[in-house]
């Protein structure tokens, strides 16, 4: 490290108590930022489940459909008609619906049943018990084991329930790389048995699931269902059509991007505030400095290399916290609801460079116009 | 003895229109390699910033202030800083030592500056802290030393990157009197030499036995140029 930098380090930390309250400061505004952006990640990531986790590459909608769970049945012929189209290898229909389970204990508990096509099972989670090909049983359905599992009394394998006045069994017990935003457990069957058990309107299909020839053949499929009057698109179109949706107009992501403002608002007042505290009460050490022999520009670097340390220890101290309780709340609050991923890190850093900027902003400015000469006069 | 700084017609006024008070009016001067010259005057007669003018510190309104052949006032800002780096050595007033860092840190400074490897920034400024008596305490932060001991550690602070001129600035307003006697002492029997030269600017007429020559102010204008520590009137 270059000495005068090693200088402005022990100028920063050996300052004890501002160091502190640079650094709180700081942890403080990206561990509210850090929490704030993964809850909502969790809330978009969960609210696409249903597309994460049947995995299909192209799906086909109803134009209105604004998430997964708004589905609005499509006719039969849109099957077939997805079926005959160029560039598709196959489609196969997706029931998604709600179902009524009731308990041993007479509770009745809401459920997302999903249908698969009952020759592909196309969409089908892992096992963790039973067999797959079980799902072709008598009134069988597997429940996923996620953090909605224990709503259903965590039914193990023969486990019966009353389902919409039909019988239902568990025959497998499967897991899901996503659970569902509105906190209901989840079911699998067949497209036949979700249809005849779960009231319908005149049409079935939620939704035809499309595994294209090729990547290529993609764009051509898209404008194909548009033709027809349908609205085709692949996996990660849908994840943002649903991510637009719950940011724009749910009022989600407007009351999340306000908090997290404020979390960074918060973040820069009081390091802001500490910093240009720190440089005023070293202004005349600075300006010792300048008299001595340094020019401005190591001055500059000293005071952004000072403002820079402390983000970024404040942006790991504030990941480090926000991460601790988000794996705590996981573990222990029900249906707790937030993902750190990479674009969370990102944006909180981007912010803490934002606030390091800032903060130095003025003392820069400071430290530029101090004259040596106002050390001699003292 | 040969000239060390040459000031030559230096003006330096502060304020615009009515509110412009002239600080330094029409001042030359000489101060000589191996010297100790002290620049004495009262209060706001012109002593500090006659100082700043002729360290590279304030830039004058007109007048040239000649080191080693050349017109310091003529020299870019980054220029002149390097011209305090590695000619002048400076011992301020209230000192101005870090209160963060350990003395022999402090002390090492000008030679971080002048982008020394820290390891040896730090060996040559404990070899420095040696010459004025105070190696034992370098790992003590500033505020746990005397009033004096600080002053020997600005001085080491100033001497460690081996500057020609040393300026001083009322080296004994925060010491007492035979702290102050003993501390000019040692800087004109152990610092000076004939290729360095001493500028000090003070009122302590207790130190003025030790200078070699004194230039008196007043009103911003030299009235007197003496030879040795005393004024005569």
């Amino acid at each position: 490290m270059r000495g005068i930098l090693k200088i402005a380090l022990k100028l920063l930390v050996n300052d004890r108590g501002k160091f502190a309250a640079l650094i709180v400061g700081i942890t403080f505004a990206i561990f509210l930022i850090v929490q704030l952006t993964s809850i909502f990640s969790g809330i978009l990531a969960k609210a696409s489940s249903t597309v994460i986790n049947t995995g299909a590459r192209v799906w086909v909608m109803d134009p209105s459909v604004q998430n997964p769970l708004n589905t609005i049945p499509l006719p039969d012929y849109v099957l077939d008609a997805v079926r005959s189209m160029n560039g598709v290898k196959y489609a196969v229909p997706l029931y998604s619906g709600v179902g009524l389970v009731k308990l041993k204990n007479g509770v009745y508990q809401p459920a997302t049943v999903l249908g698969l096509d009952d020759t592909s099972l196309i969409g089908r989670p892992d096992m963790i018990e039973g067999r797959m090909e079980d799902i072709f049983a008598d009134n069988a359905f597997i429940v996923v084991k996620d953090q909605e599992y224990a709503k259903l009394d965590s039914p193990s394998l023969g486990t019966t329930f009353e389902i919409n006045d039909h019988r239902g069994v568990v025959v497998g017990i499967a897991r899901v790389p996503v659970g569902n935003l509105f906190g209901i457990p989840t079911l699998y069957t067949t497209y036949s048995r979700a249809v005849q058990y779960l009231p319908n309107a005149r049409f079935t299909i939620g939704y035809v699931l499309v595994k294209p020839k090729s990547e290529a053949a993609i764009p051509a499929i898209i404008k194909d269902v548009a033709n027809i009057g349908y609205m085709a698109m692949t996996d990660r179109q849908f994840e943002i059509k649903v991510s637009n949706y719950y940011k724009y107009q749910t009022g989600v992501g407007t009351n999340i991007l306000f908090m997290t403002v404020i979390g960074f608002l918060v973040g820069l007042s009081i390091s802001g505030q500490t910093f240009y505290t720190f440089v005023l009460e070293n202004l005349e050490k600075f300006g010792a400095l300048k008299a001595i022999g340094a020019k401005n520009s190591e001055l500059v670097l000293m005071i952004l290399f000072q403002a820079t340390f402390a983000s970024v220890v404040g942006y790991g101290l504030g990941v480090g916290m926000s991460s601790l309780l988000i794996a705590a709340g996981k573990r222990f609050v029900p249906n707790y609801t937030a993902d750190i991923d990479y674009w969370n890190l990102a944006l909180a850093f981007v912010l803490v460079l934002l606030i390091a900027a800032l903060s130095s902003l003025i003392a820069v400015k400071k430290v530029i116009r101090v004259q040596p000469f106002e050390i001699f006069r003292g | 003895m040969a000239e060390a700084i040459k000031a030559i017609l230096l003006e330096k006024s502060f304020g615009d229109g009515p509110a412009k008070t002239y600080a330094i009016r029409s001042v030359s001067f000489e101060a000589l390699w191996g010297e100790m010259l002290y620049v004495v005057g009262p209060s706001g007669s012109g002593k500090t910033t006659l100082l700043s003018l002729i360290s590279g510190i304030l830039k004058p309104d007109a007048g040239s202030v000649i080191v080693e052949g050349r017109d310091i006032w003529g020299l870019s800002p980054n220029e002149i800083a390097d011209f305090r780096l590695n000619k002048v050595g400076f011992v301020f007033q209230d000192y101005h030592l870090f209160p963060k860092l350990t003395t022999v840190e402090n002390v090492a400074i000008p030679l971080i500056l002048k982008k020394e490897d820290w390891n040896r920034s730090m060996k040559i400024a404990l070899e420095f802290l040696e010459v004025v008596g105070l190696a034992e305490k370098a790992s003590l932060p500033p505020t746990k030393l005397s009033g004096g001991e600080q002053q020997r550690v600005a001085i080491a602070r100033a001497i460690v990157g081996r500057p020609d001129i040393l300026v001083f600035d009322e080296p004994t307003a925060s010491l007492d009197g035979a702290t102050g006697k003993k501390i000019l002492d040692f800087v004109k029997n152990e610092i000076l030499n004939d290729k360095r030269c001493i500028v000090i600017v003070t009122h302590d007429s207790r130190i003025f036995g030790l200078a070699d020559r004194m230039i008196e102010m007043e009103d911003g204008q030299i009235i007197n140029v003496r030879s040795g520590g005393k004024i005569e009137g």
